[in-house]
């Protein structure tokens, strides 16, 4: 008897031990199984350009969706990095007209960063629920930008559209550089994220704002921080945006940011805070991206991706919610 | 024994009120039994007080009698019938109702609409209103409440808000009222008034069931009381034999279960680590004190009393309206716990769930998190020194077969308790605050932390500890201090009886 007992007793642990694992990595399995299956099924997905392409389509949400990865994890949402997204890149299409390029650019990266950390700073401040503070902002932002191009659509001087679409020009192994940016600006943000002590106060302010308060952070100035990245990502994804076309406008990107949050939570990242990783967020926007991808080189009907995308959502936070419950916390 | 299986297919509402009787009746939370062979019995349109130290298992009896917990053992009977309470519900339709201290209301919605709460009278789902406001008079007749049945709960004052919640029972056919703690939040006249009432009511055949802290309230009450200690049945007796001194006596006096380690006493040299001078918050009032280097003072007092307000206002966690603290004779600026920390305060809190851990996080970053900044270049953690002076710090306080990189929530309470403790020795503060530092931990985890505590003190950090548990303050600390609402009342050295502090906390 109590032999039995003692060989029966660890398997539970490596049973728990295994699907702590499977979880963790799902979203990686998911993302090969696609691929394989459009690999066997299409003879133009394993082909440069179509990656290339691939890339270029995950740009603009993946640079969205590594900020909002920062947000969720502190325990905030953040709705308004696309309306951040316009304001930036019309106010850096002005700089442009005004003082160049390279001004311009800049410039779109300063306004960003300083309306994410505004927003940032309305959140702390009022303590309103971030999910409303967040969305008041993005209406407000989306307001100013009408307000500021009187509704029209700025774009820079003629002689200046050749260096202002730097962002599409191909770079390393031909993808272009907005592409190379953001997977720059994902690995930056993910060792930050996995290495640093502000990383850490993120990771703690989002698990339990008053255990991270009692050590000692000081949770107002991290949530600052995470919305005023936030608004960085923003103010680069719209720079690439606007480079892509040549000119910005008050309703650049809208919904995008609601793309950007699937992403994160379809690779994992808990939206209960705490929990995730910028690598799951990557898994995340490129799963979306080969999907859609896939729809192409299948001819499928494109309508029929956006349900698809639906049931990824419903599936992720649900087998996030049931393994809380199964294994407590 | 198993309570007995009774059907519920029986449970009709009662017209009159029910004798109560309980035989054998036990409650455990896994290891530990907090309820244990209570035998009683309780007369209609009695009032009935129960009364005991914190944790002596009072709430747990209410508790039970009110269907909000189950028992394990014995039986409960009503008019020597045996019954089966399994759930709140069961026992309204026995005509049992609990009245809890967060009150079960709808603050948005009118006095009328909470009193009828889910059984507003209707025709097919249409609510007939004037039906209710019927019912209502009815009641308030009976009662000789004041209230205005289409005010808004919300906005009444708490003492108003009780009174709907009673009628909310009354009007669901309550023939006996369970009430937690009913006036620790009322204001004397409000105080007052609910006292009336519930004299009013058991005059009427209701029989109220009353827990409280403040033994005068209870004895000037009550026709007969209740002690329990440990969650053991010591005595029932007619109130007016007792007086507030002999209630205590029959509180107090338990055997102590666990070994106190030695505490070395304080050089007279030692100087001051701690001093506290005139700090007042929102919820504490005047806090003076001084700890000196090597010194464990404890602070007593009831549940709710402001001692862990008194520890959280030290630590800058709650601001301060006025008053400084001092740590080695410097002032340290209120309001920032960061600060705090920085001048050497460290705090293991109350709630190890709630203030304590980010149960998501893994153990090692749990232990790190306060003195990140100590292993850090340039802004990134130094994971290997990390991991060296967090598996050093768990050797220390005797964290056993954890892994560092596993989730937090899976260490036992003691082993949690400890991290927490862990997680300030990697950088040992000058003072360390302590709140209720062996609560649901087990007997070694317990002895094992006393001994830090102790260790820490022999090394001259000045500590504040607040416990719940008499024993663990008295034993543990060189000076005692009795704080009542939110104000220190009185100060013990380490000779004093239990009796006198308890005299202390519980009397004015």
């Amino acid at each position: 008897m109590t032999t039995t007992e003692t060989i029966a007793a660890p398997r539970p642990a490596q049973k728990k031990k295994f699907d702590n694992k499977y979880r963790d990595f799902g979203i990686v399995f998911g993302l090969i199984a696609i691929m394989l299956l459009l690999a066997l099924n299409t003879t133009t997905f394993l082909t440069g350009q179509n990656f290339i392409n691939l890339f270029d389509q995950a740009t603009v949400v993946g640079l969205l969706a590594a900020g909002v990865t920062l947000c969720i994890i502190s325990g905030v949402f953040d709705l308004s990095s696309t309306a951040t997204l316009a304001v930036s890149s019309i106010i850096g299409v002005t700089i442009t007209q005004q003082f160049g390029v390279a001004a311009g650019f800049f410039g779109a990266l300063i306004v960003g960063t300083l309306m994410g950390a505004l927003t940032g700073i309305i959140v702390v401040l009022t303590k309103v629920n971030s999910f409303i503070g967040t969305l008041a902002m993005s209406i407000i932002y989306r307001g100013v930008a009408i307000v500021i191009t009187g509704g029209a659509i700025v774009a820079p001087l003629p002689e200046q559209m050749d260096s202002f679409r730097t962002w599409t020009w191909p770079s390393l192994l031909g993808l272009s550089a907005g592409s190379v940016l953001m997977l720059a600006v994902m690995s930056g943000l993910g060792i930050l994220l996995w290495r640093s002590t502000f990383g850490r106060r993120i990771y703690a302010v989002g698990g339990n704002k008053e255990a991270a308060r009692l050590s000692g952070i000081r949770t107002g100035s991290i949530h600052v921080a995470v919305f005023a990245i936030s608004g960085l990502c923003a103010g680069m994804a719209g720079m690439i945006l606007a480079s892509r076309a040549g000119s910005a406008a008050p309703s650049m990107a809208t919904g995008i940011e609601l793309t950007a949050i699937a992403a994160v939570v379809i690779g994992g990242t808990s939206i209960m805070g705490g929990q995730g990783a910028l690598w799951r967020t990557f898994a995340g926007v490129m799963l979306l991206t080969v999907i859609g991808n896939g729809f192409n080189l299948l001819h499928w009907d494109t309508t029929y991706q956006q349900v698809v995308t639906g049931v990824l959502i419903l599936v992720a936070v649900a087998a996030d919610g049931l393994f809380k419950k199964k294994y407590g916390s | 024994m198993a309570i007995q299986q009774v059907s519920t297919q029986d449970s009709v509402q009662p017209t009159t009120t029910p004798e109560i009787t309980v035989a054998g009746l036990g409650k455990r939370y896994g290891p530990s039994v907090v309820l244990n062979d209570i035998n009683l019995s309780i007369a209609p349109g009695e009032i009935h007080g129960i009364v005991g130290e914190n944790g002596a298992g009072k709430s747990t009896l209410l508790k039970i009698l009110g269907g909000a917990i189950v028992a394990d053992y014995g039986t409960l009977s009503l008019d020597g019938q045996p019954v089966k309470i399994s759930s709140p519900r069961d026992s309204i339709a026995r005509g049992i109702s609990l009245i809890a201290q967060e009150l079960a209301l709808i603050p948005e919605r009118s006095v009328l609409e909470n009193v009828f709460l889910g059984r507003w009278s209707n025709t097919a789902g249409l609510a007939r209103i004037g039906s209710d406001a019927e019912h209502f008079a009815r009641l308030i007749d009976e009662t000789g409440f004041e209230l205005d049945p289409s005010a808004i709960v919300g906005r009444l004052p708490i003492g108003l808000a009780q009174q709907v919640e009673i009628l909310k029972a009354l009007a669901r056919g309550a023939k006996v009222l369970c009430m937690d703690e009913p006036t620790a939040v009322l204001n004397e006249a409000e105080k007052a008034r609910l006292l009336l009432v519930m004299k009013r009511l058991a005059a009427a055949g209701t029989t109220v069931i009353l827990v409280s802290h403040y033994l005068n309230e209870v004895l000037e009450l009550a026709d007969r009381v209740t002690i329990l200690r440990d969650g053991r049945h010591i005595l029932t007796g007619v109130a007016q034999e007792q007086t507030p001194e002999s209630l205590v006596r029959h509180m107090v006096g338990r055997d102590v279960d666990f070994l106190i380690p030695e505490i070395p006493e304080v050089g007279a040299e030692a100087p001051t680590a701690l001093k506290v001078s005139g700090l007042s918050s929102s919820k504490v009032a005047e806090i003076s004190l001084e700890v000196r280097r090597g010194e464990i003072l404890g602070l007593a007092g009831l549940v709710g009393s402001g001692r862990s307000e008194t520890l959280l206002a030290i630590f800058g966690a709650d601001p301060a309206t006025a008053g400084t603290v001092e740590i080695n004779g410097r002032r340290i600026p209120g309001g920032s716990v960061a600060r705090a920390i920085k001048a050497g305060i460290a705090l293991v809190p109350e709630s190890r769930k709630e203030q304590g851990l980010i149960t998501v996080r893994p153990v090692s970053e749990n232990i790190a998190l306060a003195t990140l900044a100590k292993r850090s270049l340039a802004g990134f953690v130094k994971w290997q020194q990390e991991k060296k002076a967090v598996a050093a710090i768990s050797e220390a306080v005797d964290i056993r077969g954890v892994r560092q990189n596993m989730s937090i929530a899976g260490l036992s309470g003691g082993n949690q308790q400890k991290a927490l403790f862990a997680k300030w020795l990697l950088d040992p503060p000058s003072v360390l605050l302590v709140d209720e530092p062996t609560r649901g931990v087990d007997i070694a985890a317990k002895t094992r932390i006393h001994k830090m505590i102790a260790e820490l003190a022999a090394k001259g950090t000045a500590v504040v500890v607040v416990s719940s548990e008499l024993e663990e303050v008295i034993g543990l600390s060189h000076r005692i201090k009795v704080m009542r609402h939110g104000r220190i009342v009185a100060e013990f050295d380490r000779n004093a009886s239990r009796d006198e502090v308890m005299a202390s906390a519980f009397l004015k």
